[in-house]
């Protein structure tokens, strides 16, 4: 790969970093996005998609809460096609503590939080899921958000606006400085392993749960960070109209997401050492039954739902000492390190945070980079919609199937009949999404769209798509079996702990094709073969 | 109106309709058993034709099964193999493809090693036995024959590019041609109706226009598997002799139409054979008794009791219904018996898909005695003529060993011949014939 050269570089490819690239482009700041992966490959893509009202937070932190609330009403005015505004409750069911519940209005409203309460009929009138030992229900402005979809359009936005170049699979692994200055980004380009320079004026580090390490790189050792490992399992129904919280302190399984046609029951929180720790990241069954049996006494259809999938997140919080060994009760606020007093004026990280306030830390880092640059353009994102536009809308559950009926082309076959994804979506993804410079892996493709993520779980349509991309010319070698091959087994990596019932039967299945069919277990097999 | 209500007597019931539930009646009635046989499950139209003995030991290809085998025998003593000798699983297989071959679909001999067959993806399996339909695939590979894989417009999961990039590397230079199939233009299409179109002149006919231009110099050509369900043979030798090349078939993504060749071809002899067959009923409850067991199925018109002395059990796994898994265990279904497990479902699957050795669930299931009847948790025999075949059995990955086929038909052999001999029958008894035709409904026991 040649050498670049950019403005800003912005390190990690999740809202946070699309967001600064969308925020700099609007005030005429060009920049270079990169990931080691892809987009949201962090916990940017490992959430429920809660779109926060900040009643989660009200009884505990009034300020992140408030926070929440802003930012919130933020979005569903400039990102309306990414949020569902399905509104949320917050109850508690017999055994729960009453006077917990009854402080919640005035928390509430210490946030500014709108907050109604219901009685128990009326609240499983809007959720006839809820229990007959409901005692006590709030109605809040919660929403949910599609993070895929958010994230795609805030880099085509700037790549629309001329402003942003996207590249995946791009490590940094050093930094060239000279008096006080990063000068140069040493990358390597995972796909090839080819190594390469980045010239640049600003860095952005906004690589979440690896924003410390990446730091380090630069010499600086202040970002401290917490990792706390958070496991989600998805139902491929919709079990409510909108968002059922617990009230209760946090804990296990207290909370659902509808989003489209799924459902996600959160949430786990273990403390994580190593980000990078494949098997300590892993959902495991015990943090499934932990989250399952919770949300059962919430939700008692949940002991009968099938689970398609289970998913963690690696959650980025910053490190206090009270913090060290709980999740939750580390901080939910962000920072903006300038890093100035490490020696360095042209650098910096932006952590902690959520997804719900990912615009203003966007903002934030955005108004340091500019002043750094002498730019005086204010911040737009408050105000300016956030434009969709072709290949960006294939992540929300339920759009590929509508588009697909509306059209009634027979001849656009369904290459993934569990999300109804059709060919069309994915030769549009292949032709005009961002990242689709680069090469357009399976693994690409689904993460821009719902393949993967139905019953099946990638069993099928991993073999339809692969070969429609042969029929496209995506592929030309065998690179393509070796891509279907890791493509199901990341899947098959968050399937594994809810398997049991349908979904068992579902995964031998996958093992006839996969094995019987396919013979992707030997593909590494060379061994000398004797044909008659 | 209250639901008729009929009951049936057997000596031996089978219950199940996969390979091994077709394999044991097929047995059990060349044994001049009286036999019925029950199942629910289209689980055959997931196989890809071929018959596999033992194609893959310790994550590799293996060339001869036989001596695979006896290797099996000493690094798995508790394999359902290492129940069977090699004399007893080649006698099984001949038995069984020599049944197939008489109710007229071909299938190459069991020989002495395993042969390359074609898969989808452009990468080969090793197997002991094909149907003709796709048997000249392994041999134009062997001869790298000048080859033409076609493909349909509008079926999905089969690329001619794809099966020709991946296998360049061992059979370069393969042209491609993509087709639209004749009468169903501008549609998704399956392999299916497909297959039931190409057994009639016309859609041959038309067939062979649109592929003759793209033949060239080519001697073999190459398609999905879609040459008709019920006469393959005489359908690929129709088109062969009117294009002047070999064809081939290569397998699908189910459901497939080798698998439904043979489930359509089980369930239009058997009953002629004798066989009180009920192919599209499901076992509901069991109950077991010292002088034999009794089965009540619930059709959507009638209820169904099976009173038999002995039965084999052919359930399969977790996808055909044969066992259940619950969060909180694994068991067998219809009698509830023993399913030796770890505890909890942690240990169920390993971390990693391909691990090589394969996971730990698709080992479970149940343990047998070499008579194969299910034991207790004490070892003893859950009942004297109770006997289990095929994939329910415990202690085998047939999936990842490529021994799914063989597995069935020789467990299906042992567990008939065991029950035969307590029920008094000799190896090789025609017993009493039944007029060909016969219907299950015809059958004693009708009520």
């Amino acid at each position: 790969m040649s050498d670049h050269e950019t403005d800003v570089l912005i390190i990690g490819a999740g809202a946070t970093g699309a967001g600064v690239m969308r925020d700099l482009a609007l005030r005429g700041i060009a920049s270079l996005l990169i990931d080691r992966r892809d987009l949201n490959a962090g916990a940017s893509g490992g959430n429920h998609g809660l779109l926060h009202s900040g009643g989660r937070y009200a009884a505990t932190d009034t300020a992140t809460a408030a926070e929440c609330r802003i930012e919130g009403e933020i979005l569903k005015r400039v990102a309306p096609q990414c949020i569902d505004d399905c509104g949320g409750l917050f109850v508690a069911v017999e055994g729960d503590d009453p006077d917990f519940a009854a402080r919640f209005p005035a928390a509430c409203a210490a946030a500014g939080i709108a907050c109604e309460a219901l009685t128990p009929d009326e609240a499983r009138a809007r959720e006839p899921a809820l229990p007959q030992t409901l005692i006590a229900a709030y109605a809040v402005p919660d929403a949910t958000i599609d993070p895929f979809r958010l994230v795609l359009e805030n880099v085509a936005h700037a790549e629309a606006l001329g402003l942003g170049r996207y590249l995946p699979h791009t490590a940094v692994e050093g930094f060239e400085t000279d008096a006080g200055r990063i000068v140069a980004a040493q990358a390597r380009d995972l796909r090839t392993g080819a190594p390469f320079r980045i010239a640049v004026r600003e860095v952005v580090n906004a690589g979440g749960t690896w924003a410390g390490r990446i730091a380090a790189l630069a010499g600086c050792d202040e970002v401290r960070l917490l990792g706390s490992k958070g496991t989600l399992i998805i139902a491929n129904t919709r079990i409510a109209k909108g968002v059922i919280n617990r009230l209760r302190p946090p804990g296990d399984g207290d909370i659902l997401v509808p989003g489209g046609t799924v459902s996600i029951l959160g949430t786990s929180s273990v403390t994580l050492r190593d980000p990078d720790d494949a098997a300590a990241r892993a959902p495991t069954a015990a943090e499934v039954d932990r989250i399952l049996d919770e949300g059962s006494a919430m939700l008692p259809v949940l002991a009968e739902t099938r689970f398609v999938r289970a998913f963690s997140g690696v959650r980025p919080l910053l490190l206090s000492d009270a913090a060290e060994e709980d999740g939750r009760k580390a901080s939910r606020g962000f920072t903006l390190y300038d890093h100035e007093g490490q020696g360095l004026a042209n650098f910096c990280t932006i952590v902690g945070g959520k997804l719900t306030t990912f615009r203003l830390m966007a903002e934030k880092t955005a108004d340091l980079v500019a002043a750094r640059l002498g730019v005086v353009a204010p911040c737009r994102t408050a105000t300016e919609p956030l434009p969709s536009g072709p290949g960006l809308g294939w992540t929300a559950p339920g759009a590929s199937a509508r588009d697909w009926m509306a059209r009634a082309d027979a001849t656009d076959t369904i290459l993934c009949e569990c999300e109804m994804v059709a060919r069309s979506a994915v030769d549009e993804i292949v032709a005009r999404a961002p990242g689709h410079e680069d090469h357009m892996s399976l693994d690409a493709i689904a993460r821009r769209s719902r393949i993967g993520k139905g019953a099946c779980q990638g069993a099928f349509c991993s073999m339809r798509v692969t070969s429609h991309l042969y029929d496209a010319g995506v592929y030309e070698g065998a690179e393509g079996l070796g891509e279907m091959r890791r493509f199901i087994d990341g899947r098959y990596r968050g399937v594994r702990p809810v398997l049991w019932g349908a979904g068992l039967a579902q995964t031998e299945l996958a093992e006839i094709l996969h094995v019987g069919l396919a013979g992707l277990d030997l593909l590494n097999d060379d061994a000398p073969e004797d044909p008659r | 109106m209250r639901r008729p209500h009929r009951r049936i007597e057997t000596q031996l019931t089978v219950v199940g309709t996969g390979i091994a539930g077709f394999a044991a009646a097929l047995f059990a009635r060349a044994r001049g058993l009286d036999v019925a046989q029950v199942g629910h499950s289209g689980a055959l139209a997931y196989t890809t034709g071929y018959l596999d003995l033992l194609g893959v030991a310790d994550g590799r290809k293996i060339a001869d099964p036989w001596a695979g085998l006896d290797a099996l025998r000493m690094t798995e003593p508790g394999h359902p193999f290492g129940r069977l000798a090699n004399a007893d699983i080649r006698a099984a297989l001949d038995a069984f493809i020599g049944e197939v071959n008489a109710m007229g679909l071909g299938y190459t001999p069991a020989g002495a090693a395993n042969l390359t067959a074609l898969l989808p993806y452009g990468v080969t399996k090793p197997t002991l036995s094909l149907p003709e339909t796709m048997w000249p695939g392994a041999a134009a590979l062997a001869e790298r024959a000048p080859a033409l894989i076609v493909d349909f417009a509008g079926l999905q999961g089969f690329s001619a590019a794809e099966f020709a990039a991946n296998m360049a590397a061992v059979w370069p230079g393969l042209a491609t041609a993509r087709l639209a199939f004749p009468g169903m233009e501008s549609l998704q299409v399956f392999p299916e109706p497909m297959a039931r179109a190409l057994e009639t002149r016309e859609t041959r006919a038309a067939f062979v226009a649109r592929l003759r231009p793209h033949l060239g110099a080519v001697t073999h050509v190459g398609l999905p598997a879609i040459l008709g369900v019920h006469r393959p043979d005489t359908v690929r030798a129709a088109l062969e002799a009117e294009l002047g090349v070999t064809l081939f078939e290569i397998p699908t993504i189910p459901p497939g139409v080798p698998g439904i060749r043979l489930r359509e071809l089980f369930e239009r002899h058997l009953p002629g054979r004798g066989v009180a067959l009920e192919p599209n009923l499901k076992a509901a409850e069991a109950r077991l008794d010292p002088s034999g067991i009794t089965l009540a199925l619930h059709g959507p018109m009638e209820d169904l009791d099976i009173r038999a002395e002995a039965v084999v059990l052919a359930t399969g796994r977790f996808l055909s219904g044969g066992l259940r898994a619950e969060r909180s265990g694994i068991r067998e279904t219809l009698f509830g018996l023993p399913v030796a497990q770890p505890d909890g479902r942690e240990a169920w699957f390993r971390p990693a898909y391909f691990d090589p050795r394969g996971h730990p669930v698709n080992r479970l299931g149940l343990t047998v005695d070499d008579r194969f009847r299910p034991l207790d948790a004490a070892g003893a025999p859950v009942h004297p003529r109770l006997h289990a075949a095929g994939a329910v059995l415990a202690g085998q990955d047939w999936a990842r060993s490529r021994s799914g086929a063989g597995l069935a038909i020789a467990s299906a052999w042992a567990a008939v011949n065991a029950a035969g001999a307590e029920l008094g029958s000799s190896p090789g008894d025609p017993g009493p014939t039944t007029a060909p035709g016969a219907a299950p409904a015809q059958e004693p026991g009708t009520a």
